[in-house]
């Protein structure tokens, strides 16, 4: 027997990898009360941002608000750590309305840390795991490089880009994490050997240049919003000190000096063969597939209060170092710039995510569970978001209490996880407003009535919050009630009170509620004029939003519920679906792969026709009978 | 499982029987059916109990009456379905049964898929459980059918027309897309008034589409047309000179009125579907009487009028009550026995209608070329030509799929007029696209998300 091999502890939770799924998860098994144990192999590295400084944008900040309402630490933390804030898409319906912040990088990783290393139940580790251990399938533990043995009861990797990472600048490659980290190379061999399927993934980042050496007179400037905002629905800073951006666009010149050097991309040569991301090309694909764009915009993003570092964001490549430095030089602002850290490509094994229920338990292993990048997304907040789920499904499981899945109507992250686990992705996948189906309903202004009560029920919303949230409920309940109570007549006095305002004139008696509903009416008009109730600014803004939009938000929610019913429909897990007469055979083929949780997520699949589902609908009856008939 | 929908469609097979059925289930089944149903009670169909009989007529948005019809109520659990169900008997013939259907679907039902109403009984515990399997075979046969029916229907021209709709509003979708979900990106803003212009363009060549249901619908199932004339004015002789080329395609086949046959003659490549030639060879054998009356019944099923006048001889009073038959109808005036001796001009007979009139005889034939001619304009709009394949709408399942996609886009239209936001517009533009999709059966899918790709430059 190797000495080196020993039960080290047990743990009802192991979390491996503490990048932004894995703490969301580690901190919510352990906050729901399950022994948790939050493996990473750089203690100086919890919760890092590799890539870009900013949280949030259209979509990702909805996903910030809404695992903040679930009880989840990203917004908490971007609030404490943020330098920058912006309301993007305020141009636009209140549905797109997205937060996006600035994070001080360092800033927000080491309040991450102390956070997680406070954190009661919850234990961090500097560990590096090589092996998943199973018994049959179910989950038993993981094993540590150096031979000892954790037992757990449940498992949840957050691999991130670090299995079998590979990095690549130019013609130079090596095998490693980002920023000049460990790989994790032996972990993939035991999913392998676990029967689980894998993917080779790509990704990139920019360089980073010496805010010194940067000509900002050549730039435009880029401030934060002058309102104080916040994600987290618990966040009360009303000041904050915030640190510009800087816009500047590529030219000709860069783009021949790119054009010229085309051979020597990896991607062209063939050293790079993972699969990269659209949303996310590096300059030199855009140069290649937008040749008739003339300049591409580059924003100059502080990298925190505390460094020199400025990230070039809209620059990311994998070219040669000596490439970079040249095009660099050809753009305004950066002419005399120097290059301190290297853009550069990195390739990673993960999973295709298709094997997971939409609980983000593998469903062939029980116990094992799988959230972030190494699921084929891409983005912090869509990380966070799955490891949050992830961390309160482990919880679940080891409780033995009912699962949290969110369905679409739900959240952006029931979009995300159900396009995952439903469709898959032959990309790094990016949450996008246009992925919802009800947008209007999975407002970021709104998160917080979405999804405060299933927090709750899990066990991740402190009483604190709860009682904040109800309050708010409350506030909003009481002044629509007020607001439908509440009319005016067409006498004089009103009359000139309404012309005052420089609202439209009533013939009849007409309540607030109705006034409201005009889209040239808010509440700040009508309070100028008549004696309405002060509310809190979160208040109001829920009132007039629900009133002002109440015909498309009524129109969603009928769409929500007749899909409900479908949702509601639950299938066996073991279901065989050979066993079903009368599906086609793609849709017979696509349903035993899948092995879908509901008959809502069966009629999402594609290759599974209408049809298919009135048969499994009518199977489905067929067996509650003949089991109805044994059991009566 | 009560299902949250409420379904329709014609339950009895199309062309068989005097009485079509038209079925409605679901929740809303009694309130689709008040919307369109006038009892002669002057009760509403909610105020009766399940298991009745109810006598009336239906009438369309103009409160127009389109039909009579008897109307059997079922409340769940006492019907088929074990839903709420309505059906609508109605008397008067395909058009108006088609119509009357569209009248649900504009009500608030939708239409059923094939095999519908038997998954719902079965799925409502009305059926037996060894029943299962048949159920499930008639959803996949059923289905399978109708969808090689379905594509089988779709001209290329139409498909081709639909697709191009489809990318043009996809195109558009994406750009609002691209804008919202990429707010600090380069991508072009959105002009207003371009989306307006596509839009407008989309809804225009919807409208042409929908003037072609008619003479698909025309094309597939014949042009119902009524011979009226006074006794012995020829219209037995017209109808074997319609009928004599053709004679081989011929089929006789019960009407749509228990009492009468039609037959088809093809005129022109137009085939019409002749009301009661039964009558019409009776009363002129044997000289009887044809009652105004009949007549008046044969010019209301009709979607186009042959009227019969006899050059020969003065006018009569007859002759004048078939002329305030015809006023405002499609109809063709023809001046007949042009190869006797004429009393009356093709002059005099203008002077009394709007409709064009023709001089014919049908001894010698002359003149029926202009006849076919005149018909065949008529069911082209003059637009078409008879040879081209054009994109054409055949069925009332199409026509209503396309007159909701205008309803989404008259939405968009007031969204952008409210200046409601790119979001709001995107919304109803993706549910015209969806519509859309619906003819030609193409699937959501990532369409929009590579339509973004592939059209913007966007990412860090």
């Amino acid at each position: 027997m190797d000495k080196n091999v020993f039960v080290a502890d047990s743990y009802d939770v192991i979390v491996v990898g503490a990048g932004h799924a894995g703490v969301e998860a580690a901190l919510a098994a352990a906050r729901i009360g399950c022994r948790t144990l939050l493996a990473t192999l750089s203690m100086d590295n919890i919760a890092m941002m590799p890539c870009n400084p900013s949280v949030g944008g259209p979509a990702k900040g909805h996903l910030v608000r809404e695992l903040d309402a679930l009880g989840g630490e990203m917004g908490v933390n971007a609030d404490k750590t943020c330098i920058q804030f912006r309301m993007l898409n305020t141009g636009k319906g209140p549905a797109v309305h997205a937060l996006r912040a600035q994070a001080d990088k360092k800033l927000y990783q080491f309040t991450m840390k102390k956070t997680c290393e406070n954190t009661e139940n919850l234990d961090v580790k500097q560990i590096l795991i090589d092996k998943l251990l199973l018994e049959g399938d179910k989950v038993k533990g993981v094993q540590v490089e150096t031979g000892e043995i954790y037992e757990a009861k449940a498992v949840i990797m957050a691999t991130g880009t670090y299995l079998k990472g590979r990095i690549i600048i130019g013609e130079h490659t090596y095998t490693g994490g980002p920023n000049g980290q460990r790989a994790a190379m032996k972990f993939s061999d035991s999913l392998l050997a676990a029967g689980i399927r894998l993917m080779r993934f790509k990704t990139g980042t920019p360089a980073r240049v010496d805010a010194r050496t940067l000509d900002y007179d050549k730039m435009e400037i880029q401030p934060g919003d002058e309102a104080c905002r916040n994600f987290s629905f618990m966040s009360d800073e009303t000041t904050r000190e915030q640190i510009p951006c800087w816009l500047t666009y590529t030219n000709e010149k860069t783009h021949k000096i790119l054009r010229d050097n085309m051979h020597r991309a990896p991607m062209a040569n063939g050293i790079i063969e993972g699969i990269g991301p659209r949303y996310c090309p590096s300059i030199e694909t855009k140069i290649l597939r937008f040749p008739d764009k003339e300049r591409h915009q580059l924003f100059l993003e502080p990298e925190g209060l505390n460094t020199n570092e400025v990230y070039v964001q809209g620059m990311s490549t994998s070219m040669p170092m000596d490439v970079q430095l040249e095009f660099l030089r050809t753009i305004p602002g950066l002419e005399h710039a120097k290059v301190m850290r290297a853009g550069y490509a990195i390739e990673y094994d993960c999973i295709d995510p298709t094997q997971l229920k939409p609980t983000l338990e593998f469903k062939d292993i029980h116990g094992f569970f799988s959230a972030g990048q190494a699921n084929g997304t891409s983005g912090y907040e869509e990380a966070a978001g799955q490891g949050i789920i992830a961390g309160i499904n482990a919880a679940m499981f080891v409780k033995g209490e009912e699962p949290l899945v969110l369905k679409r109507s739900d959240a952006y992250l029931g979009v995300l996880i159900d396009d995952l686990v439903t469709k898959g992705t032959s990309e790094p996948y990016r949450i996008m407003t246009s992925r919802a189906e009800y947008r209007l309903l999975l407002r970021q202004d709104n998160a917080d009535q979405r999804l405060t009560p299933m927090g709750r029920r899990v066990g991740l919303v402190t009483d604190e919050r709860w009682e904040r949230f109800t309050k708010k409920q409350a506030a909003i309940q009481q002044a629509m009630e007020y607001l439908k109570k509440n009319s005016i007549n067409p006498t004089q006095e009103i009359k000139d009170k309404l012309a005052a305002a420089g609202i439209e004139p009533i013939r009849n008696a007409t309540s607030f509620y109705e006034l409201l509903r005009r889209p040239d009416v808010d509440y700040a008009k009508l309070q100028a004029v008549f004696n309405l109730p002060e509310l809190a600014p979160e208040v109001q803004q829920q009132v007039e939003i629900s009133i002002t939009y109440e015909g498309y938000i009524k129109k969603q929610l009928e769409q929500v519920e007749h899909m409900e019913k479908l949702e509601e429909k639950l299938l066996p897990e073991n279901l065989d679906y050979n066993q079903v007469p009368s599906l086609r055979d793609e849709g017979r083929e696509k349903l035993a792969k899948i092995r879908p949780r509901s008959v809502g997520q069966a009629s999402r699949i594609s290759g599974v026709s209408p049809a298919d589902i009135s048969v499994l609908l009518v199977w489905l009856e067929q067996q509650r009978r003949i089991q109805e008939k044994k059991e009566g | 499982m009560q299902q949250g929908d409420t379904i329709s469609a014609i339950a009895t097979a199309q062309g068989e029987g005097g009485i079509g059925i038209i079925r409605i289930s679901g929740i809303k089944a009694i309130e689709t059916a008040d919307k369109i149903f006038w009892a002669a009670s002057g009760k509403k169909l909610a105020e009766y109990e399940t298991q009745r009989a109810v006598f009336g007529h239906i009438v369309d948005e103009q409160e127009e009456v389109v039909d009579e019809a008897m109307v059997l109520l079922m409340r769940a659990p006492h019907s088929y379905t074990r839903e709420d169900v309505v059906e609508l008997q109605c008397h008067g013939g395909l058009m108006p049964l088609r119509k009357t259907l569209a009248l649900t679907w504009q009500a608030g039902a939708r239409p059923a898929e094939r095999g519908e109403f038997t998954k719902r009984a079965f799925l409502n515990g009305r059926m037996d459980l060894s029943q299962a399997q048949a159920v499930m075979d008639v959803i996949s046969a059923k289905t399978e059918r109708s969808l090689k029916m379905a594509t089988g229907h779709l001209s290329g021209h139409f498909s081709a027309g639909i697709r191009a709709m489809r990318h043009s509003i996809l195109g558009q979708i994406a750009h609002l897309e691209a804008a919202i979900d990429f707010p600090e990106d380069e991508v072009d803003d959105v002009v207003m008034y371009e989306v307006e212009n596509n839009v407008v363009d989309i809804r225009n060549q919807i409208k042409k589409l929908l003037k072609t249901a008619q003479t698909g619908r025309i094309l597939k199932d014949g042009l119902m047309t009524a011979i009226v004339g006074k006794p012995n004015v020829g219209k037995s002789s017209l109808l074997n000179a319609l009928l004599r080329e053709e004679r081989a395609i011929v089929t006789d086949i019960p009407g749509t009125t228990r009492d009468s046959i039609e037959e088809y003659a093809n005129v022109g490549g137009v085939p019409l579907r002749i009301i009661d030639t039964a009558g019409i060879r009776a009363t002129d054998d044997l000289v009887e009487q044809i009652g105004v009356d009949k007549a008046r019944s044969y010019v209301n099923q009709a979607s186009l009028v042959l009227a019969l006048f006899d050059a020969s001889r003065e006018l009569t009073a007859e002759d004048e009550e078939i002329f305030s038959l015809i006023e405002g109808r499609e109809a063709i005036v023809l001046l007949n026995k042009s190869d006797l001796q004429p009393v009356l001009t093709e002059e005099m007979l203008q002077a009394k209608t709007a409709a064009p009139v023709l001089v014919i005889s049908t001894v010698t034939e002359h003149g029926l070329d202009n006849l076919a001619d005149a018909i065949r304009q008529k069911v082209y709009d003059g637009g078409l030509d008879a040879g081209d394949e054009g994109a054409f709408v055949n069925d009332e399942r199409q026509a209503e799929i396309l007159r909701q996609a205008d309803a989404h886009l008259t939405a968009a239209l007031r969204t952008i007029d409210a200046q409601l936001g790119l979001d709001f517009i995107s919304i109803d533009l993706r549910s015209a696209w969806e519509k859309l999709g619906e003819l030609t059966g193409e699937t959501v899918g990532e369409d929009i998300i590579n339509e973004i790709f592939s059209k913007f430059c966007i990412g860090k």
